[in-house]
């Protein structure tokens, strides 16, 4: 997924909201402004020599101006204008850019965002671009690829979207706790995961627990879940939590709470997650690469020998886990997609994902990016490159998010003891039956 | 028409035009939404539009994240209110009192955070309210009281949106009481003294009795603007924690522009456009049936 942690907050608030009134006076002009672009008026009036517009998010958007000396140095003609956005306001900004015809020429976009701007017609296809290129496919992480990949029509898929960096969850841990109770690496099954939980937590009486879901963060369940199938059924028009591979995640991850192995807590519970990593709370913890760096930085120096990375168990081996991160898109109504597709090539090279990820920590989607020593001699950054070799996309749909918000609440609830499994997730797919109604609509008009 | 009908209309018509073309269009066109299932897909193509009636207000008087934003909403304006008009009321019998000096600067100064951005004024106030770091906590340590995680405890999360607001908007009532104190005639003091009323009597049976409209007025314009909260909640707990600060406006808003389903949004607005209403009637209802008045 794309979203990190929240960032500051207090960036993310659009100027414009300015008061409680201001607001609801938008929501109407917003459908007149929409009822106004829709009617056709004033499509594209970009002028093709302007400079190239690139909207970023966060960090991402500060470094990539430090990349752009060499772009500017093999293309002088192309000028290059970023704009930064805050992760927390970038998503209604660009579904208002889309309605208002203000889109870019160029996006940074999460990749569980993708299949939105596939819905709206708004991405150009990249599939001849990047044969032309000479860009080899293969030599991208195949699930992280894959979730640029949209279904067209006559069952074909187009590429919407070049990977830029990923994302994918697997396991942080604490190798002096399991050393200690008697595990001398990481698990790779579920029940040696189990195992090794239980054993930690008898550990010095019971001071520590086995690992930290936080639970408001949906991703953790959700990879569990990719391991053992769809949540999806009828070509994801209608819900599957109440089938088997669905219902396995949830027990796992329900019955790790109930036998007391992880704290029933959110993140906004816990005021300092490496403070309590380095403490011994929690001896796993299930996060994203982000981590590695956070964790050099802010874990206290005499912890620095005692943690390590490694792919997330699955049910009988090592399971896939997420495929998250973000893709450099091109908007269909650019005029200036020649030189958009020369920064997007240009960010793709193997030697600026190096660079890009030596600045950010971001882990680069191409496999080639992966032979420079910062990554290949890295052992919590080799986990990661062991893991994105198993990773499945998210359902393709616009409706994902929000569903996967509500699978996560669901699963609080069950957790929580205030539900049963059955009820909760029968209750989740009606809810889910519910918001895909128009996709059945749309599905049954097509046939 | 008459002559003089004819010149009305002409001089009445740009003001018309204009309330039709900002006010009445838009509501109507907002009203019609709600009636749709305007969602991403429309957005892409107006064909996939459908008119389903009243099934989006159906659907959400059946979820429980409406009921929440309406609680949390209600719970905003209860509690709000009256220590808004309340603070109003102490800060406008200060600067009414006889011993108030430089009063001019204080009715500036009290005014003050009214006109400011809210956003820019909740990024300092987030800061005051920081669960390590904040003034509030290092001045409840010093009176030996545990720190509070004021925006992260579902608990005191709306406390401190509260008292937010109330400290942003309390000075806009405060300037209508004190004009209202000031048109107070001070023979009734005058009476009521001679009577043998002491300050507390003159304040009760003088001073609220003559503000009892102002009150009405005061009272409606801020139960419904702050039945419209959002920006203090966007800025400094996005709703959270455990959406615990997830207002009516915060639905609607969520609803159009995160998950862009603009016919929910529609409808969120009109619901929460009856809301108001009721409470503006009541709260005139209970104006006029209110003893002493006619």
């Amino acid at each position: 997924m794309p979203r990190r942690e929240a960032p500051a907050a207090c960036a993310g608030a659009p100027a414009e909201v300015q008061g409680r009134r201001g607001a609801i006076r938008r929501i109407g002009w917003g459908s007149l402004a929409l009822a106004g672009s829709l009617a056709g008026c004033g499509r594209g009036s970009k002028n093709p020599e302007g400079p190239l517009d690139f909207w970023a998010m966060g960090r991402e958007a500060e470094v990539v101006t430090e990349l752009l000396g060499a772009f500017h140095a093999r293309h002088p003609a192309v000028r290059v204008r970023v704009q930064q956005l805050p992760w927390t306001a970038a998503h209604e900004k660009l579904l208002t850019a889309y309605a208002g015809d203000a889109l870019p020429d160029l996006c940074q976009l999460g990749n569980t965002w993708l299949p939105e701007f596939s819905a709206l017609g708004a991405l150009e296809p990249l599939d001849e671009r990047m044969a032309a290129a000479g860009i080899p496919r293969d030599d991208y992480f195949t699930g992280v690829l894959d979730t640029n990949l949209m279904p067209a029509d006559g069952g074909a898929s187009r590429l919407l979207g070049v990977p830029w960096y990923v994302d994918t969850r697997l396991i942080f841990y604490r190798t002096d706790l399991l050393r200690a109770a008697g595990h001398a690496g990481p698990p790779e099954t579920w029940s040696e995961w189990r195992a090794a939980m239980r054993d930690i937590r008898r550990l010095a009486g019971g001071r520590s627990y086995g690992v930290l879901f936080p639970l408001n963060e949906p991703d953790p369940l959700f990879a569990l879940s990719l391991q053992q199938g769809s949540v999806l059924s009828e070509d994801d028009t209608r819900g599957a939590f109440s089938q088997p591979p669905f219902r396995r995640a949830l027990d796992f991850y329900a019955s790790v709470f109930r036998d007391d192995l992880a704290p029933r807590m959110a993140n906004t519970q816990i005021s300092n997650v490496w403070d309590e990593f380095a403490r011994g709370l929690f001896a796993f913890y299930v996060t994203g690469p982000w981590n590695i760096g956070e964790f050099r930085r802010r874990l206290p120096p005499e912890r620095q020998g005692d943690w390590a990375a490694a792919p997330l168990p699955g049910p009988d081996g090592p399971g896939v886990s997420t495929a998250g991160g973000s893709s450099l898109v091109i908007f269909r109504n650019s005029r200036r997609k020649e030189a958009a597709w020369k920064l997007i090539s240009y960010l793709s090279e193997p030697e600026t994902m190096q660079r890009f990820h030596a600045l950010t920590g971001d882990l680069p989607p191409r496999r080639s990016a992966w032979r420079t020593p910062a990554l290949a001699d890295d052992p919590p950054s080799q986990a990661f490159a062991r893991q994105l070799e198993r990773v499945h996309a998210a359902p393709k749909i616009p409706e994902w998010e929000r569903i996967f918000q509500e699978m996560q609440l669901t699963a609080e609830r069950v957790v929580q003891g205030r539900q049963r499994p059955e009820a909760a997730c029968r209750e989740l797919d009606t809810w889910v039956d519910a918001v895909l109604e128009k996709r059945r609509w749309l599905r049954s008009r097509r046939a | 028409m008459t002559k003089h009908g004819a010149a009305a209309w002409i001089l009445a018509g740009p003001a018309l035009l204009v309330i039709a073309v900002f006010f009445a269009l838009p509501v109507v066109a907002g009203l019609a939404l709600s009636l749709t299932d305007f969602d991403i897909y429309a957005l892409a193509d107006l064909s996939t539009l459908r008119f389903v009636g009243l099934q989006n207000y159906a659907h959400l008087l059946q979820t429980p994240l409406f009921w929440q934003a309406l609680g949390n909403t209600l719970y905003f304006v209860v509690v709000g209110v009256p220590v808004s008009i309340g603070l109003s009321l102490g800060a406008a019998l200060l600067l009414d009192s006889r011993f108030a000096r430089w009063q001019p600067f204080f009715r500036t100064s009290l005014f003050a955070p009214v006109v400011t951005t809210a956003v820019a004024v909740a990024v300092i106030w987030r800061y005051l309210l920081h669960a390590r770091y904040g003034l509030v906590n290092q001045g409840l340590a010093a009176i030996g009281v545990a720190p509070v995680d004021w925006l992260g405890d579902p608990h005191w999360s709306m406390p401190a949106i509260i008292a937010f607001a109330a400290w942003k908007n309390f000075g806009y009532n405060m300037i209508i009481l004190l004009a209202a104190l000031q048109a107070v005639p001070r023979d009734l003091y005058e009476a009521a003294r001679i009577d043998g009323a002491g300050a507390v009597r003159r304040f009760t049976d003088v001073t609220l009795p003559m503000l009892m409209p102002t009150f009405v007025l005061v009272g409606i314009l801020t139960v419904s603007g702050y039945f419209q909260l959002f920006a203090e909640p966007y800025v400094m707990t996005q709703g959270g924690p455990l959406r615990s600060t997830f207002s009516m406006l915060y639905l609607m808003y969520e609803e159009g522009f995160r998950w862009w389903n603009l016919g929910n949004a529609s409808a969120v607005a009109f619901l929460l456009f009856i809301v108001i209403f009721c409470a503006s009637w009541v709260m005139l209802r209970f104006d006029r049936d209110a003893p002493g008045r006619r």
